[in-house]
């Protein structure tokens, strides 16, 4: 990888090269070619001009964002400097869980064109580290070898959902500086600029067209993805605050009025292009649905322009949904809520990304309610506005003056009051939760309904610009800028991708495979399949046994249904929060996470809710509590650290906002081994979702329900916080049921022998581990015994009572009756010599003396001192003696560890 | 045949010695084990289900030393590899409680045993950390069907309980109770209490099966397994000699003197492995002259066997430190085991020289000394807490490390022992 430096060590300054080669009056915006970095004590500048691929600075240090730049331009204060880019991932920025779809190891330095529609592709341009090279391989080709590690490779097209092959056409390194926006009107300073080849030919074959403005479109597609949202913003809120303040309320209304019905852009398409420097709303639609948008133009590019964007602006300033709109945008943090594009509902061919229909979201009522208003386009949006209690909508008309109508969009933001909003919304919701969730079940056809004077808008406008260009047959890739009204959403949707600072740490770590540890180890798989279970007593057997997963997790009901709504509620929310597990071992703890995290997941692949990641460790499982960081990143990021380090990287990670976060559900099982003797590993644990940007939930679990008191400082006790749970023991007749759920209508167990099991269970530990493997055992001695006499085949009484008694008899009492003569007199011995001592501790000689005394009555021939000292340690060995001070024979401490009276019933009964 | 008939008697005698000496000193499994076959089903069907099956499972072996449990898991693995099923699937780890004395170590023969460290490289393991986690991953990849089980032998069992924090046992237990690679844990142990030294969780994980491991014998079946073991296979190369031999061991069996060898064995230990002791030094005895087993050999082996260490040491003794230790045995009668100094021992020494010795000579306190000090150094006598060496060496307190009996029994057998010395020795009083 490439040496950039790091901001900690230095400071960039950004300059333009040359004067600039567009202008866009109307939105005050110069284009130019190129940058030039210079860095503080280097005297040579970085440039990056148009085409290049570069770095930009995320919140990894080790491993920056990759990006092809597409336009640089400025405001009209030129303080802002604005790129607009084509991402690229890494490997370990594409989520854990679907790296394996790339069926193949990737190559270190092999990153992945990033096609996701909902991602924004503006960044502050002082975000940008310096250039990187970038080469394409066919698919088909292996990797170039012996290459500069600095150079990436890029092969596959990665769209959130699968890895495709890439059309080398969009990595076309076009050399020459791309044209200035097409789209940009007003007086050219430049000659119309050649189109992109490629563009071009892509245009001609139909398959690369570009979505016209439309509002109709734009009502139908204005929600947009978290997964965007979180790319442009908290991370670059600071940044954006401070250079935003000079932006004057009228000068961007103006804007808006100009050019609101924003455009679409395509990912692919260099000549789409961004209105508005201030709208950070990017959103995915699907242009497809209209036919009159086949029409496909892309030569002439820049006259046309003029036109286009005449015809827009009147059109859309007569649009009745476009003030809401524009309103409704000012708020991007409504985004991550509202995190649904309705579009997609009447959308005849299904996005790759969002198989989701609406009536998936009518999980729970509760939910349904939300999401029906989540779904709500700003066409329902009116009709529903009645319904809307007068308390949002006076919220809502403080920030919007000037759309009263809009004000009920629902809009969330980040700030301090997003919970409370939200929360808000959520009990107005539960209180028309009736009316809604009637409704519910129509949201279809309402939308449609509400989407066809928007589609005949669309045509309409569509026809009259003629460079509109609809992609027809690709799923495109389009973002949505659109002017946002008032200055105060402008601060805090205008965003810079300035992001953490960097370490002076950060290396070329990534590209390099530095440990073994990336080898991938495994077992052998063998070469026999496994054999399935034949009977009915294998088939009990495998569905009993703890490492089945069962469908469900009976008795847990309740604690599910709090862990679920806790997470949910964080992973909904985006903020963090600590939940603290206890309960004894084997009552279903870590299970029900899963199990939680299993069905939240399943929401999240849905679009329900947010996604996020998953991570575990375990204090079981690492050497040194310390470790937990290392494990913790490693899982995270992929990285390799030294626990310090991790440390520091997490601290980082977690307190600094970043772009592309998702939440992060961290469960700690086995807390209490993470104990250490400054509980810094707790601290920073329980600290860390405290933090403002984090975004971290943190389930921890443990035996103890006192834990916290018990061991914690109070700091850490503090911040663990209140949220806790207790696992009581299972009571018989949970065991039953569970044992019950798992054979699931295997008839293998007699009822009483069931309820014997879990009644002995209850009775000792309500350890449903324990349960299950006595239950297994049973089986077992069944099938034995079931082959000589033949009964009913069922597990009965008699079986489970052989299981229970291997299991939780002692086996001292055996012991003893299968030892040899002198061992039993020796035990014999003991107590007598215990008799006369009147103590429970004798020495071997004292013992001894005993012995011989006692071989002389039953007429054996007295044992000499070796051979009692053998006889005694093997007793010791056996640990029915415990034997004290080996070294000293003669004066070895002897005591008993059975109960005097287990030895004298063990010794009569024989 | 001719080769057969060829074999002289001396071949013949020394390949009888060869079989039964494999067979003593436990270099070859025994066919099936003896009086073990509930047991040995049991175990069989276990491992036989993870390897067929992939069903992971836990099991404890319990039984008291030389209760053949290491022969019992070796005769149900030779078995189980025998299964065509099982034969090429299973994998098998061995670890020892006492070579693995840490589970850093431990972590690194698994490694090793499952040949991972080629996906290593040529790197050395780095940290513990890494290698826990390197194995916890390889572990996890697996699942029930697809990957080959492995089966963990765990000899010492109680050991692993005394690493830190139990991490090995919790993890092999935990995968053993997870849907991951397939394993069998199985644990040899003699200690009964050793499910008492597992951490919660980790006993919450073991699945509490065990397998006990008491032998129930009858002095009847002692002496048929006596028997089985000292007879040559049917396929022994010459069939008259092994004839012969067969027939005297069934007749040594029955000899009255044999039989109370044998009980007397039998009552101090029922295992296999001091009775194969006992039958191997009798063994060794046979030779071309002497191709029979006798009943004197036995008695021979009998009595070495049995034969009290320190006793032979005593006689071994000097004179004058056989006096010395019949001084120390009349100072602990006289304060009923109170420990002594040297200058108590060697007061009671001069009283009797004074008294009436007529064979000893009187010995300088150095030289009394001197025998003092090579009694200390055989450990017969021992000093109380060896911590504190501000007291002079005279002053020091010490202890006889010997029975009364054993003095006495010395006594009796010391060859040419004064008769002065023996009546001291009886007398009550000093």
């Amino acid at each position: 990888m490439s040496r950039y430096i790091t901001r900690l060590r230095m400071r960039r300054t950004y300059k333009w090269n040359g004067r600039p080669v567009g202008e866009d009056r109307k939105l005050k915006r110069q284009y130019y070619e190129s940058m030039s970095i210079s860095v503080e004590g280097k005297t040579e500048d970085a440039t990056v001009s148009l085409g290049q691929y570069i770095l930009i600075e995320g919140d990894d240090d080790d491993n920056p964002f990759v990006a092809q730049l597409l336009k640089l331009y400025t405001d009209d204060s030129g303080k802002k400097k604005t790129a607009v880019l084509q991402w690229f991932v890494r490997m370990c920025e594409v989520p854990q869980n679907k790296r394996k779809l790339l069926g193949r190891d990737p190559h270190p330095q092999e990153i992945f064109f990033y096609q996701d529609r909902s991602c924004d592709n503006e960044v502050d341009g002082e975000t940008i580290l310096g250039a990187v090279q970038i080469e394409y391989v066919p698919v088909q080709d292996p990797f170039p070898v012996g290459k500069s590690r600095d150079i990436l490779f890029v092969k596959l097209l990665w769209d959130t959902k699968s890895f495709r092959a890439l059309d080398p056409e969009l990595m076309q390194p076009s050399q020459s500086p791309k044209s200035p926006p097409p789209s940009s009107r007003g007086p050219q300073t430049r000659a119309l600029p050649t189109p992109d080849p490629s563009v071009m030919k892509r245009a001609m074959s139909g398959i690369l067209t570009r979505g016209s403005m439309s509002t109709g479109k734009m009502s139908s597609s204005e929600a947009e993805s978290l997964h965007s949202a979180s790319k442009l913003s908290a991370a670059k809120a600071l940044s954006a605050k401070r250079r935003s303040q000079a932006v004057s309320g009228p000068q961007v209304r103006k804007k808006l009025d100009l050019c609101s019905p924003s455009k679409n852009m395509s990912r692919d398409d260099v000549l789409g292009e961004l209105l508005d420097e201030r709208s950070e709303k990017t959103l995915t639609s699907k242009l497809n649905t209209s036919p009159t948008g086949r029409i496909s133009i892309s030569i002439r590019l820049t006259p046309l322009n003029l036109n286009k964007e005449e015809c827009v602006s009147p059109l859309s300033s007569h649009s009745p949904d476009k003030p809401r709109m524009t309103a409704h945008d000012k708020d991007d943090a409504a985004s991550v809520f509202l995190g649904v594009q309705p579009i997609e509902d009447d959308d005849p061919e299904p996005l790759i990304n969002t198989g989701r229909t609406p009536r998936k979201r009518e999980a729970t009522p509760r939910r349904a309610g939300l999401r029906g208003l989540k779904a709500r386009t700003p066409s329902r949006r009116k009709d529903s506005a009645a319904l809307r209690e007068p308390a949002l909508a006076a919220l809502a008309e403080e920030e919007h003056e000037d759309s009263p109508i809009n004000t009920a969009a629902t809009s969330r933001s980040k700030r301090k009051s997003a919970q409370l909003v939200s929360s808000r919304i959520k009990k107005q919701l539960n209180l028309l939760g009736n009316k809604i969730g009637l409704q519910s079940d129509g949201e279809d056809g309402d939308d449609d309904d509400c989407f066809i004077p928007s589609k005949i808008d669309l045509q309409s406008s569509s026809d009259e610009e003629e460079e509109a260009k609809i992609d027809s047959e690709d799923e495109l890739i389009v973002k949505k800028h659109r002017g946002s009204g008032t200055s105060r959403s402008t601060e805090k949707t205008r965003v810079s991708a300035r992001t953490p600072r960097k370490t002076p740490s950060k290396k070329t770590a990534p590209a390099t495979p530095r440990t073994p540890r990336h080898a991938t180890p495994s077992i052998p798989s063998r070469t026999a399949p496994a054999r399935k279970p034949g009977n009915v007593l294998e088939e009990a057997r495998a569905r009993l046994h703890v490492s089945s997963v069962p469908e469900s997790l009976p008795c847990r009901e309740q604690e599910f249904q709090d862990i679920y709504n806790f997470v949910e509620s964080k992973v909904i929310d985006g903020t963090g929060g600590c939940m603290y597990i206890s309960g004894v071992p084997g009552t279903g703890k870590t299970a029900t996470v899963h199990e939680v995290i299993r069905s939240l997941q399943q929401s999240a692949e849905q679009d329900e809710i947010p996604h996020f990641r998953f991570i575990e460790i375990n204090g079981m499982k690492m050497t040194d509590p310390h470790q937990a960081y290392v494990q913790i990143l490693q899982k995270l990021t992929d990285q390799k650290a030294t626990p310090d380090h991790a440390a520091a990287l997490l601290e980082k990670r977690f307190s600094a906002p970043a772009p592309k976060k998702e939440t992060v559900v961290l469960l700690v099982d086995e807390l209490d081994l993470l104990w250490t003797r400054k509980q810094n590993v707790m601290y920073n644990l329980f600290d860390w979702p405290t933090r403002r940007n984090a975004r971290l939930v943190v389930l921890t679990i443990a035996n103890t329900m006192d834990l916290p008191e018990r061991i914690m400082i109070n700091r850490v006790a503090s911040r663990l916080g209140l949220t806790r749970m207790s696992f009581q023991p299972y009571t018989f007749k949970q065991l039953q049921q569970i044992i019950t759920s798992r054979l699931n209508r295997v008839k293998a167990f007699e009822e009483d022998a069931l309820q014997l099991v879990s009644r002995k269970v209850a009775a000792l530990s309500g350890d449903a581990r324990r349960c299950l493997d006595i239950c297994r055992r049973a089986t077992e001695i069944c099938e034995h015994s079931g082959s000589q006499k033949n009964s009913s085949g069922l597990v009965g009484m008699s079986h489970v009572m052989e299981a229970l008694d291997e299991m939780f008899s002692s086996s001292y009492i055996s012991a003893i009756r299968c030892a040899s003569v002198q061992e039993q007199l020796f035990l014999r011995a003991v107590i007598a010599e215990f008799r006369r001592l009147g103590l429970e501790e004798a020495t071997f000689q004292q013992v001894f003396v005993q012995h011989q005394a006692l071989c002389r009555v039953e007429g054996l021939q007295p044992a000499n001192v070796s051979e009692g000292l053998t006889v005694c340690q093997r007793l010791g060995s056996c640990r029915l003696l415990l034997l004290e001070g080996s070294r000293l024979d003669l004066f070895l401490r002897i005591r008993l560890n059975v109960s005097q009276d287990d030895v004298l019933y063990a010794l009569k009964a024989d | 045949m001719s080769k057969r008939r060829s074999l002289t008697e001396a071949q013949c005698v020394s390949l009888a010695q060869k079989l039964l000496r494999e067979r003593l000193c436990h270099q070859k499994l025994p066919d099936r084990p003896l009086a073990l076959d509930s047991q040995y089903k049991h175990l069989l069907e276990l491992l036989r289900r993870t390897a067929v099956h992939g069903e992971s499972n836990s099991v404890l072996i319990v039984g008291p030393r030389g209760s053949g449990k290491t022969m019992l898991l070796g005769c149900v693995l030779r078995e189980l590899m025998s299964l065509k099923e099982a034969q090429k699937n299973v994998l098998l780890v061995e670890l020892n409680g006492l070579l693995q004395t840490d589970d850093k170590i431990a972590l690194k023969e698994i490694t090793r045993q499952l040949h991972l460290e080629n996906v290593v490289g040529d790197k050395v393991f780095g940290s513990f950390a890494e290698n826990l986690a390197f194995l916890l991953e390889a572990l996890k990849k697996g699942d029930k069907s697809s990957s080959r089980p492995v089966v963990f032998v765990l000899d010492e069992f109680d050991l692993f309980a005394h690493h830190k924090n139990q991490t090995l046992l919790y993890n092999l237990l935990d995968v053993s109770q997870s849907a991951q690679t397939p394993v069998a844990v199985l644990g040899l142990t003699c200690r009964l209490d050793v499910l008492e030294l597992l951490e919660k969780r980790v006993k919450s994980r073991f699945s509490h099966r065990q397998i006990h491991l008491f032998s129930s014998l009858s002095f009847a079946q002692y002496v048929d397994a006596v028997r089985a073991q000292l007879s040559l296979p049917p396929d022994f190369p010459d069939p008259k000699f092994s004839d012969a031999w067969n027939h005297s061991v069934t007749k040594l069996c029955e000899e009255k003197s044999v039989e109370e060898i044998l009980r007397r064995h039998f009552n101090s230990s029922k295992d296999f492995r001091s009775l194969h002791s006992l039958l191997f030094l009798s063994v060794s005895r046979v030779s071309v002259s002497h191709s029979t087993l006798h009943e004197a050999d036995l008695l021979e082996a009998s009595r070495l066997i049995s034969a009290d260490s320190k006793a032979i040491i005593l006689h071994g003794l000097s004179i004058l430190e056989l006096c010395l230790i019949i001084a120390m045995k009349h100072l602990n009668d006289t304060y009923d085991g109170e420990p002594f100094n040297f200058q108590m021992v060697h007061n009671e020494f001069k009283k009797f020289i004074q008294r009436k010795s007529h064979s000893i000579h009187k010995f300088e306190k150095p030289v009394v000394m001197k025998a003092f000090e090579h009694l200390l150094q055989l450990e017969l006598v021992r000093p109380v807490d060896s911590g504190v060496c501000k007291v002079q060496r005279e002053y020091q307190l010490m202890r006889l490390m010997l029975e009364h009996g054993q003095v006495m029994e010395a006594l009796q057998r010391y060859p040419q022992c004064p008769t002065d010395v023996k009546q001291w020795a009886l007398s009550a009083f000093a």
